[in-house]
């Protein structure tokens, strides 16, 4: 950061927040790092050592400094400046948005003196090159809002980033295909009723009553016929609009689609019949000179009509994301000078204090600093059971608060919550293309133009050598041909069952990158368990105390406790949580000495207490009595046994070890079930790591695997020919889970954007794994079975419109039943991806 | 063979040779897209029907923005997916949404919408 000098004295009038107030002014800085009162005093004194500032105070508790100042002579970022020097921190945030209008070098520096001036702001960069602003400014002296406003009246615009879609957006979204909706069931309407009349009077001679009326060939049916030629065309326009603008901008791109396809179908059936009914002399015999306006009318209206029923179940598609977003929260109560306000949620800064009462949602993402609570995280995790939260722990925005009220310290708001993130993710994902897609666009570029081919040999074969009335049946044959055939159905197949897969996995706490590793995730042959945090809790428990030598166990834990206190150990913690968990009160200890490698020693309540490994209680001729013997079974049970002398004499032995997760052993016989191969990597040595694997029901086992070797033991996997999966933490397995085929990492709560998986389990557990791995399977059967579907119904139903059948079985397709197939087909491939929605996680 | 099975045959395989030249054999001309003060080379796409231009001509290693602006209600088109890039953006009807991206290889990419009915094509230089 770069320092400023605190001559810079411009009482600034550029911001709209706390300007232009003469004389002392008041912030609030906060400061972390302060852990006792010396550091209060430490902090105070460099503040008031600043030119200017005419009081200091620093709240231990709150963490925070109220200095008053005169901004003529000092600047906020002279009094950030003195808190660093003292040796703390104090926060600032850090924003990045686009500006427009930069054209120049100058512009830059405008800018920059602009936001530097500004109070609260440390330090401004602007780049030429992209356009943008990185400014850190300190979130309780000035606000995003000024910081913008200083860029405003340096006369330069900011570009707000785009936003994550609101509910706004997709209210409208929803209003807008209501309205189309709306409009094509019009449009389907007005074809239908006048499709009716159009089909009663093509043949009147089928009914009696007309029968007489209307006799074949007569001069009155002529114009009954001519009424018809009108009314279809009106039909053509209005319900058939989109067909031929449709039709017409795709060949402006030198492209052909659908709409392509059914405005050649009824538009040449209806040039022929006005053809017909104008120009009867031009055709050799009188059956040729037949109607056929109702295929024109009918074929609109069912295609219409499909449109419409296609909208509506495409609307449903997309319910996970809308459920996702209806997540979150509208206001949040935070506390700001003191006082508790509600504020719009997109207000609430980095840093901020937040109120949740019980049975409120919380609202942006943050660490308990008050209070506890059990949260009900299940929209976010999938975690069905409330999650107990204390002082410390993470809250994720949108949670549910169950029974206490809590204050937690905001720590991601706006865009970088886990909510938006993971909104962010699946709309992308939702959007990418599952690798078999490829195929189909390959396929679909050339489809719609060969079906106008086909039809044209169609038409030049039933001419050339069918039957007579041979133009009738080269017509038909010809327009049935361009309207059975469904681009859509085909192209619809994937995105549409890939669009609900994957929000299916968010609802279930399972975030899929895109359709390659959904395509993936369902062909895994192997998959390999990261050991510490992934089968097992992570974090070292006491397990076990066995007392020895006249000793009780309460004593003897109580004492080792008091020892370990002392302790920086990860082991030592351990104990120390265990006896805490007891209910005991741990004694101080003195005298402490650590034995690197060996153990500790220390005295605690007069009595000289010994704690370390069997070197160490060898080393001080310690007899040991058979102890050694049960801490090797403990050793086998994959715990680390330590033993414990008092006063020179044995007095037993505490285990600690990290235990395996509640619903490992579950998820990994499930895994088995499927027929993966499951394959255990960890640090750990061979012993520990196979107990572990015991407990689990893992056969393979990897130990004493270095963290940088991690990922090549997965191309040596992926070397046996496999498709391999890895599920680890997306940190420390980051290299791991990016050389695998399909990298899981196990999201820790708000954490969820992490870059080298494929697929982020937000619960971390490994049942998510099996679940995951259930969706894509699910999700790519679905995908199949839609391809296949549309790919059959193409291949079927484009030779039976060519008249395949009718040498053998007499059988032609009529155009009208094209047209239902065809609208049939495509509503089929939304209403097999719909019901994918219904897919439940079994109990895994 | 009479003189209009002769003439029905003709104008058929005539029309199939067109439509084979029209829509396959064409080589469309692509629009340079126009660098900009901020070191974008950025282009408008019209969505409608299509993608206008559909073939944009860029240059590798300059980030590129692709303003796309729907004016269609047709739902077809309204996701536009950059596959090569790993991008993808809904298009709200008749609002402009920037693509950027950052082309590196030279090479030709393909855009289009979730169902591939409209296609467009990148080619990096």
């Amino acid at each position: 950061m770069e320092s400023t000098e605190t001559a810079r004295s411009a009482p600034s009038a550029t911001t709209g927040v706390r300007a232009g107030v003469a004389g002392v002014r008041r912030v609030e800085l906060p400061v972390s790092g302060l852990t006792c009162h010396n550091c209060v005093q430490a902090v105070e004194r460099a503040l008031r050592a600043v030119p200017g500032v005419t009081r200091a105070t620093v709240n231990l508790a709150g963490g925070r400094a109220f200095v008053d100042y005169d901004p003529t002579e000092a600047t906020v970022s002279a009094l950030h400046e003195a808190v660093r020097s003292a040796g703390y921190r104090s926060d600032a945030t850090k924003a990045r948005f686009g500006i427009r209008g930069i054209t120049c070098a100058s512009c830059v520096t405008k800018i920059e003196g602009a936001l530097l001036t500004t109070p609260g702001v440390l330090s401004a960069s602007v780049s030429v090159g992209m356009e943008e602003a990185e400014v850190e400014y300190l979130p309780s002296v000035a606000d995003l809002a000024a910081v913008k406003a200083a860029v405003g009246s340096a006369g330069y615009q900011v570009v707000e980033a785009p936003a994550p879609a609101g509910p706004d957006a997709l209210d409208r979204e929803a209003k807008a295909r209501e309205l189309e909706y709306r409009s094509l069931m019009r449009k389907w309407w007005f074809g239908a009723v006048i499709g009716v009349f159009t089909m009663i009077l093509s043949y009147p001679w089928i009914f009696p009553g007309l029968r007489d009326w209307f006799p074949r060939g007569s001069p009155q049916l002529w114009y009954v016929w001519a009424g018809m030629g009108v009314a279809s065309f009106a039909v053509l326009l209005y319900s058939g609009s989109q067909f031929f603008t449709g039709a017409w901008d795709a060949l402006k791109h030198r492209s052909a689609n659908m709409h392509t396809l059914i405005a050649l179908g009824t538009g040449v059936a209806w040039v022929y019949s006005t053809i017909a009914l104008l120009f009867p002399q031009i055709f050799p015999a009188s059956e040729f000179t037949e109607v056929y306006y109702d295929v024109t009318v009918v074929v609109t209206a069912l295609v219409v009509l499909g449109l419409a029923m296609e909208l509506r179940a495409k609307g449903r598609t997309s319910e996970a994301i809308k459920k996702l977003i209806g997540l979150q929260a509208k206001t949040a109560r935070v506390v700001r000078d003191g006082k508790e306000v509600d504020i719009p949620v997109e207000e609430v800064l980095v840093g901020d204090t937040v109120v949740v009462r019980p049975g409120e949602k919380v609202p942006v993402d943050g660490e308990i600093s008050e209070g506890s609570s059990a949260v009900d995280e299940s929209m976010v995790t999938g975690e069905s059971l409330p999650v107990e939260k204390k002082v410390g722990d993470e809250v994720i925005g949108a949670t549910l608060n169950k029974t206490g009220a809590f204050r937690f310290r905001a720590t991601k708001v706006g865009k970088d919550t886990a909510l938006a993130s993971i909104i962010r993710m699946v709309q992308d994902a939702q959007g990418s293309k599952v690798p078999v897609q490829r195929i189909v666009d390959v396929v679909s570029g050339y489809f719609t133009p060969s079906v106008a081919i086909l039809a044209i040999l169609g038409f030049m074969t039933w001419y050339t050598v069918g039957p007579e009335p041979r133009i009738v049946f080269a017509l038909i044959v010809a327009v049935t041909t361009l309207i059975i055939a469904c681009p859509c159905a085909l192209g619809m197949a994937t995105p549409m069952s890939l669009t609900t897969g994957i929000g299916l996995g968010a609802l279930n706490g399972i975030l899929i990158r895109g359709g390659e590793a959904l395509q993936t995730a369902q062909k895994l042959q192997t998959i390999i368990l990261d050991k510490t945090g992934t089968i097992t809790h992570g974090k070292p428990v006491l397990t076990d105390v066995v007392a020895a030598g006249g000793v009780k166990e309460e004593e003897l834990l109580r004492l080792a406790g008091g020892v370990e206190k002392s302790s920086e150990h990860p082991l030592a913690a351990a104990i120390v949580e265990g006896a805490k968990g007891r209910g005991f009160t741990l004694p101080d200890a003195e005298g402490f000495n650590a034995i690197p490698g060996h153990g500790i020693e220390a005295r605690v309540e007069g009595r000289a207490l010994l704690l370390g490994n069997l070197k160490f209680m060898r080393d001080r001729k310690i007899p040991l009595d058979g102890l050694d013997a049960r801490a090797l079974e403990l050793a086998d049970g994959g715990k680390t046994p330590m033993f414990v002398a008092i006063d020179g004499k044995p007095a037993g032995i505490v285990a600690v070890a990290d235990t395996v997760k509640e619903d490992s052993k579950e998820a990994i016989r499930a895994l088995r079930g499927m027929g993966l191969e499951v394959v255990m990597i960890t640090g750990d040595n061979e012993r520990t790591a196979k107990a572990i694997a015991r407990q689990v029901g893992i056969e393979r086992v990897l130990a004493e695997v270095l963290p940088q070797d991690k990922a090549f033991n997965v191309q040596k996997l992926q070397l046996e020919g496999k498709q391999v999966a890895m599920v680890g933490d997306g940190i420390n397995d980051a290299p791991a889970l990016a050389q695998a085929d399909v990298g899981f990492a196990i999201g820790t709560g708000t954490d969820v954007a992490i870059a080298a998986s494929d697929i982020t389990l937000i619960k971390g557990s490994l049942r998510g794994v099996v679940t995951a791995i259930r969706i894509s399977q699910a999700t790519m059967r679905n995908v199949y079975q839609n391809l296949v579907g549309a790919f059959i119904y193409n291949v079927l139903g484009l030779p039976i419109a060519l008249g395949i059948l009718y040498p053998v079985l007499g059988i032609l397709l009529s155009p009208l039943l094209a047209a239902i197939a065809m609208s049939f087909s495509s509503v089929t491939v939304i209403a097999n991806a719909n019901r994918l929605k219904r897919w439940k996680p079994r109990a895994a | 063979m009479t003189w209009d099975k002769v003439a029905v045959d003709v104008v058929g395989l005539a029309l199939i040779g067109f439509i084979v030249w029209f829509f396959w054999l064409v080589k469309v001309k692509g629009v340079k897209a126009a660098l900009t003060s901020g070191g974008y080379q950025e282009q408008m796409v019209l969505v409608k029907g299509g993608y206008t231009p559909d073939v944009i001509v860029v240059e590798a290693g300059k980030p590129v923005r692709l303003n796309f602006v729907r004016q269609e209600s047709a739902s077809c088109s309204e996701m536009v997916l950059l596959p090569a890039f790993n991008k993808s953006a809904r298009l709200p009807e008749g609002e402009t949404v920037p693509v950027e991206f950052l082309p590196k290889e030279p090479g030709e990419y393909e855009f289009a919408c979730q169902m591939g009915m409209f296609r467009g094509k990148l080619i990096v230089e």
